[in-house]
């Protein structure tokens, strides 16, 4: 219990690096029976496959089913990937700052010094 | 009521009342996913009712719609399948009874879409992608409980002997049928037992079911004559419209 919560670094909760220990909880042990998967739909071609939530499922071929029942019932997506949410390996909070900062004063790595393009809708 | 009213009204009669059966399940299904996957599925049954019924109406001329229809009949004169009225048991008789109803629809409406009658293709072409999906969830929960645990195997093998003897009122023929099938407007539900059987057939036994040895059914259900069941599925479905008749806002 008293291990820090940077050791875990699971992205069990769907919501990215989640501490999984430390943390108060009623039972100790996660009431859901079925694995976490984490789900990404292409919502049409030439895009990437975007992270759009998670879900419950005994299995792959399930998981993608519910994901299909789940995140595009109004036609939001030409394909699916789901990955098992305990395959992720997520960043910590903990490391936020040497991660994410040092970017922030470095102008010339946006694409900011040129046109794009008309018609370029997706670089 | 003509003959191709009576057609409509029958297959949407089945879609009505199996997707008022699977709505039962709603906030009450196994998790959360499977809630809204059987939501999903009760709402597909519940658009092709409309059409069917819509159509019906139009058929009889005698200014029913889609709601007359749903709400303001007597059990006696619905003509589903009793297949599509039983209770929803366990989770393993919902999925039995969606896998032998899906399999049935989809048999059906892959050929009506080729049929004479330009309406009835139409929603039978939209349909069968629909019911093409039920089948396969249907399909992969089967499977998952038949080849799963000992218990899971055990109610699922005890699900298919309970909604079997319910699948031959499916291809029987009537002269509704006998009727329309010859210009090409209906499909004889003989032709469809042989199909539907090879893929039940196979399913089952990559389940590790044993294929039901049951006795049919006494049924009715095309003629009117239904289950103990029928009617509490009825009052529930139709007192809200009954107790403000032409009501049309909440």
């Amino acid at each position: 219990m008293t291990e820090p919560a940077a050791q875990n670094l699971s992205a069990e909760g769907g919501h990215g690096a989640v501490p999984t220990t430390g943390v108060p909880a009623g039972s100790g042990r996660p009431v859901r029976d079925w694995p976490l998967w984490e789900v990404f739909v292409r919502s049409r071609r030439g895009l990437n496959h975007t992270h759009v939530g998670s879900l419950h499922a005994p299995d792959a071929p399930m998981a993608l089913r519910n994901a299909r029942d789940l995140y595009t019932r109004r036609q939001e997506g030409v394909s699916v990937w789901v990955i098992p949410a305990d395959s992720i390996t997520a960043s910590s909070p903990d490391e936020k700052d040497s991660f994410f900062d040092p970017a922030a004063d470095k102008v010339y790595r946006h694409p900011t010094f040129y046109q794009v393009p008309e018609g370029v809708d997706h670089l | 009521m003509n003959s191709v009213a009576a057609y409509a009204l029958r297959l949407g009669d089945d879609a009505l009342v199996l997707a008022q059966r699977t709505g039962e399940w709603i906030a009450a299904a196994p998790q959360l996913e499977e809630d809204v996957a059987l939501g999903n599925i009760a709402l597909d049954l519940l658009g092709q009712a409309r059409s069917l019924l819509t159509y019906a109406g139009q058929a009889e001329g005698e200014g029913r719609d889609e709601d007359a229809l749903a709400y303001l009949r007597d059990e006696r004169d619905f003509t589903n399948l009793q297949l599509c009225e039983l209770p929803n048991g366990d989770f393993a008789v919902t999925m039995a009874r969606l896998l032998v109803f899906s399999s049935y629809q989809y048999e059906l409406y892959s050929r009506l879409q080729y049929g004479t009658d330009p309406t009835l293709a139409a929603i039978a072409a939209k349909a069968v992608k629909e019911v093409d999906y039920h089948r396969d969830h249907a399909t992969q929960w089967v499977l998952r409980l038949g080849d799963g645990t000992t218990e899971s195997h055990q109610r699922m093998q005890a699900a298919a002997e309970h909604v079997w003897p319910y699948t031959d009122e499916m291809f029987d023929a009537d002269d509704v049928t006998r009727e329309l099938t010859e210009p090409g407007v209906a499909v004889d539900p003989g032709q469809l037992r042989e199909p539907w059987s090879s893929y039940v057939g196979a399913v089952l036994d990559e389940a590790t079911l044993t294929f039901p040895a049951t006795r049919p059914a006494v049924t009715g259900g095309r003629r009117g004559i239904h289950t103990e069941t029928m009617g509490y599925l009825l009052a529930q479905m139709q007192h809200l419209a009954r107790s403000h008749p032409g009501a049309v806002r909440w």
